[in-house]
């Protein structure tokens, strides 16, 4: 991997009108991508990591989106790049998959045309034929079976984990430099969840593929990632390798995420661990830290708004939290694992 | 919309309130009653201000207005203009043909009429269409498949045009269904005609409704206590579907009065010496270049009371079920567009 | 596909089988008194009750005379009373006043209609959509009855802009035929234009929203393409059903009062006037041959519908 960055997001703000107010969806978030890394980033919805994803490609712009702050690709301002320079750029060099496989393609015009579209809107110059010889192609490399006899079905004649394939096999149609995955597991079953993560991996390596995977799951991300972001209430909490974030978490959050986690190798809690409280309305965030609320560890210091700091040895391992790092060594531990404990007095059910 | 919880108030009540916000809708209703109580109002106006009935002829008489003596029909037929209170209140709108009745007791007695027709129609349908849709959708197989089909059958029919058969079959030969006999002048004659094809309008979309939640566990709950099939469908999914019923039920009184207005125009529907607003405008638009208002007030008198009926059933669907709002929208515009009530250019919204 | 179109016909005739015993009932058997009574109107003499009788065979059993009734209709042997003229006759003769009416204003009404629901749909929320929605709303809520004297009132009498009734053949005289069409067009059409507006408006925001609309913009077409190939591409085809419902619908209902008031000399007058002299054979007629005109015309709506959504093709059931 070379050292320069291929994407970079600074200071990423995105505001929505709303009657009710202005939703901060994105808030100030930051961070690198290499050619050839996978980053995950982590949160429950509303943390704002959807919004941040669609924000790169320009999905998010409308009238009443308010977008501040830069986003770079290899060189070149994206925020202020015009509607037709974004448009060349999606699907080309930075290519995106989304949630559902089942209302993602087009259910009246076969899979094979709309991967084709895709092709033929950037290279106007292919034949429907090679169009197609190309969607054989790809449908191989993502492990579809009878590859060119199922290019001129419907999505309907799909199953849910095939139809996955080919949305990945659409986005490599063009051989981006960037895919954004968003939650591309989450409607999927366990077993052809994994498939795809398995898939999504071979992709990159073979490919040097950057690739952004954005998931509420650390299930998933423990199989592809290399390094984390983790999103609340639209900000960064923590950031940094996955070993970084997996065996020395420094934001409560984190753990709360981490001791959530069903494992095969502990033995089963009473009951499954969860994160006391919901994540907080966006028109009405407390002041200083956002995670207060349902924070058991929190002190007076939490009510100033805690910066995004290396406080432990690692430089690039970064994290909003006041408390130092004995202290979160000593606070994460729950029932001799990670975990976050529920605050006193709140309800444990 | 953020909302407090409002634990205490019932559906019923939180309904009312939303309902009562929209004033567009309250004034209609307001409007609706107004002319419920004009209606209403024919005998006191007939005996007391205009003294003449709705049948009674006055060719030959003359009227005193403001002193003068004037001809109620002249010598060529014409008959005489609106007096407004010149008269007393006599020929308040004038005469009505040859014939010379008042044009003011006959649009009330006529409102009468069109008012029953519809109010009638729209419930016996309405009962009708939820008993048969509750066996269709609760007891299933065969039961379903028979009424399913019949209703299609029905539904797919050009509903104006059988309607106008049966109607002047009827009004020829009276009816005779088992031990049901109707003579042929009655105004039950009509009342069957738009029932009948009424029904197949409310059926289907409530049918789909009973389908859904049979499957529901409270249904499965009550079988397993040991409730009868009767009970199921009456105390359990009944209760649900109240809402859809009161805004189908609202709908199809303007529905009915604009397809017995049809009939009626044509003659197929009510019969002399009866009268309602759609037979005042067949003899309106004979005398039109003569005296158009007596072709253009039943017009307006119908136009209103259905519009009243749209905007408030619209309203009231809002207020009952503002989620549901896009699912019963296409429904409803479907099936009440393409039927009666759209052959005779009016819908329900 | 072909599969498809053979069990819709199928399930057609079926239909068109089930259409006739209704009709077949509604004359015949519903009625209080001797069906040749029915047949023979209102004052008819005993002499012309008797021979509707002998005719049809109202003394055989039910089927036979269901079976005498098809025959009579098929074979031209239909004929009204008073005078004796054969109904398929008539019917034909009406045709092109029908058709030049509900085909014209169905032309008008689609174009403004979509025209006005796309451009509501992609400015929704503006002042454009208001005031179309208010139109429309408008549009729907008045009767042909009302706004048909109200035209003809004030464009024909008071002011004569436009020729008052009468049907002028194409063949005759295209511009005349056009010149005393457009009342009765824009009376028909207005009504629509308003419906179908609302609905491509309403169909548009739905399908906007739909997950496959952010992929064709995440794969970098452009708006005009993402509008036409998949927004509009979808959002039309619930309304071809509509419109092959509704097509049907409108001839054989509000074409009927329409001619009557225009006095177009179409079937639906001749229904109208059969009505009126209370003459049971024409209308009987006009069932008959409107009821299987709707039932064709939703057949081929099915079909195209099945063409357009694959997923009805091939069985799988999309709403309900």
């Amino acid at each position: 991997m070379s050292s320069a960055p291929l994407l970079s997001v600074s200071d990423l703000r995105v505001g929505f009108a709303t009657e009710d107010g202005i939703v901060q969806a994105v808030d100030g978030v930051s961070f690198d991508l290499r050619p050839g890394e996978v980053l995950a980033i982590v949160g429950e919805s509303g943390s704002g990591k959807s919004v941040t994803a669609q924000t790169i490609i320009g999905l998010t712009r409308a009238n009443n989106a308010r977008i501040e702050g830069a986003v770079t690709l290899d060189g070149k301002d994206l925020t202020s790049a015009s509607d037709a320079e974004m448009r060349k750029l999606r699907g080309d060099r930075v290519a995106m998959i989304f949630q559902d496989p089942m209302t993602s393609f087009n259910p009246v015009y076969r899979i094979g045309d709309q991967i084709v579209e895709a092709i033929r809107t950037h290279r106007p110059d292919t034949s429907k034929g090679a169009g197609k010889a190309r969607v054989v192609e790809l449908f191989e490399a993502v492990g579809i079976p009878n590859a060119a006899g199922r290019v001129d079905d419907y999505p309907h004649e799909f199953s849910g984990g095939m139809r996955q394939r080919a949305m990945i096999a659409m986005a490599l149609a063009l051989e981006p430099e960037v895919l954004i995955a968003d939650e591309p597991t989450t409607a999927l079953d366990v077993t052809i969840q994994a498939q795809i993560l398995d898939l999504l991996e071979e992709l990159n390596r073979e490919h040097n593929l950057a690739t952004i995977l954005i998931t509420h799951d650390l299930g998933v991300v423990a199989e592809v990632a290399d390094r984390v972001l983790v999103m609340y209430a639209g900000k960064v909490v923590e950031e940094g390798t996955l070993d970084e974030i997996f065996y020395d978490p420094q934001h409560p959050y984190t753990w709360g995420l981490l001791g959530s986690l069903t494992r095969i190798d502990r033995p089963r809690p009473h009951r499954l661990p969860q994160i006391a409280g919901s994540p907080p309305s966006l028109l009405d965030l407390p002041e200083g830290c956002p995670f207060r609320p349902r924070c058991p560890h929190e002190f007076s210091k939490c009510s100033e708004y805690p910066g995004l700091e290396a406080r432990s040895e690692a430089p690039d391992h970064r994290d909003r939290c006041w408390l130092n790092p004995e202290q979160k060594r000593e606070k994460r531990q729950v029932e001799g694992q990670i975990g976050l404990e529920a605050p006193s007095g709140a309800n444990k059910a | 919309m953020p909302t407090e919880p409002s634990a205490e108030r019932g559906p019923w009540s939180l309904a009312l309130r939303r309902f009562l916000r929209n004033r567009l809708a309250v004034a209609f209703l307001a409007l609706f009653f107004l002319i419920v109580v004009f209606v209403l109002a024919a005998p006191l106006w007939a005996n007391h201000v205009a003294d003449t009935g709705p049948n009674q002829e006055h060719t030959v008489d003359k009227v005193t207005v403001n002193g003068e003596e004037k001809d109620v029909v002249t010598p060529e037929g014409k008959p005489i203009g609106p007096q407004w209170f010149g008269a007393g209140g006599k020929f308040f709108l004038g005469a009505d043909s040859r014939l010379g009745r008042d044009e003011m007791v006959r649009l009330m007695y006529g409102g009468r009429t069109s008012l029953q027709i519809g109010i009638t129609a729209a419930l016996i349908a309405t009962i009708i269409a939820v008993v048969l849709a509750l066996l269709a959708g609760y007891f299933r197989g065969w039961v379903d498949g028979l009424i399913a089909r019949t209703l299609d059958v029905i539904w797919s029919l050009p509903v104006f045009l059988i309607g106008l058969s049966l109607g002047i079959a009827l009004a020829v030969g009276g009816l005779k269904l088992g031990p049901l006999e109707v003579s042929s002048g009655s105004i039950w004659n009509p009342i069957f005609v738009i029932s009948v094809f009424t029904v197949p309008y409310i059926a289907r979309p409530i049918r789909g409704q009973v389908l859904a939640l049979s499957e529901k566990e409270f249904v499965e709950a009550a079988i397993a206590q040991g409730a009868s099939p009767l009970r199921v469908m009456f105390g359990e999914i009944l209760p649900n579907l109240a809402s859809t019923i009161i805004v189908f039920f609202t709908l199809m009184i303007a529905n009915s009065m604009l397809f017995e207005a049809g009939l009626s125009f044509l003659g197929a529907g009510v019969q002399p010496p009866n009268s309602s607003w759609g037979t005042m405008i067949t003899v309106g638009v004979e005398l039109l270049n003569i005296q158009p208002l007596l072709a253009i007030v039943p017009g307006l008198m119908i136009m209103l009371t259905v519009l009243s009926l749209n905007i408030v059933g619209d309203a009231l669907r809002d207020a009952l079920d503002p989620r549901g709002k896009a699912r019963l929208d296409a429904a409803l515009q479907f099936e009440a567009h393409a039927g009666a009530s759209g052959a005779v250019g009016g819908s329900a919204i | 596909m072909v599969r498809f179109v053979v069990r819709r016909l199928l399930a057609m005739i079926g239909v068109l089988f089930a259409v006739s015993v209704i009709v077949f009932v509604v004359f015949m058997v519903l009625p209080k008194q001797n069906p040749a009574q029915t047949l023979a109107g209102k004052n008819a003499t005993p002499v012309l009750v008797k021979s509707i009788e002998e005719e049809w065979g109202f003394n055989d059993s039910l089927v036979v005379q269901y079976g005498t009734m098809m025959k009579k209709i098929f074979t031209g042997e239909l004929t009204s009373y008073k005078p004796r003229i054969p109904v398929d006759e008539q019917i034909k003769e009406g045709i092109p006043a029908t058709f030049s009416l509900t085909i014209g204003a169905a032309i008008i009404w689609l174009f403004f209609g979509l025209l006005l629901g796309y451009l509501s749909a992609i400015r929704a929320g503006g002042w454009l959509d208001r005031i179309l929605t208010g139109v429309s709303i408008a549009g729907i809520s008045i009767p042909v009855f009302l706004l048909a004297p109200v035209l003809l009132y004030f464009l024909t009498y008071k002011y004569e802009i436009f020729p008052n009734a009468q049907y002028v053949d194409f063949t005759e005289d295209p511009w005349e035929w056009a010149r005393h069409l457009i009342l009765p067009w824009f009376t028909l059409a207005l009504l629509s234009i308003g419906f179908y507006s609302r609905v491509l408006r309403s169909n548009m925001l739905d399908v906007m929203n739909e997950d496959y609309v952010r992929t064709a913009r995440a794969k970098g077409l452009s708006e005009r393409q993402v509008m036409t190939r998949h927004v509009l591409r979808n959002s039309l085809i619930p309304v071809i059903t509509l419109f092959g419902l509704d097509f049907g619908a409108t001839i054989a209902g509000t074409a009927i009062i329409t001619e009557v008031l225009y006095s177009l000399d179409g079937v639906g007058l001749y229904a109208a006037e059969a009505v009126r002299k209370f003459e049971l054979p024409p209308i009987m007629g006009v069932a008959i041959y409107g009821a299987f005109f709707v039932v064709f015309v939703n057949a081929l709506v099915d079909i195209a519908y099945a063409y357009l959504d694959p997923r009805v093709r091939l069985g799988e059931s999309s709403s309900e």
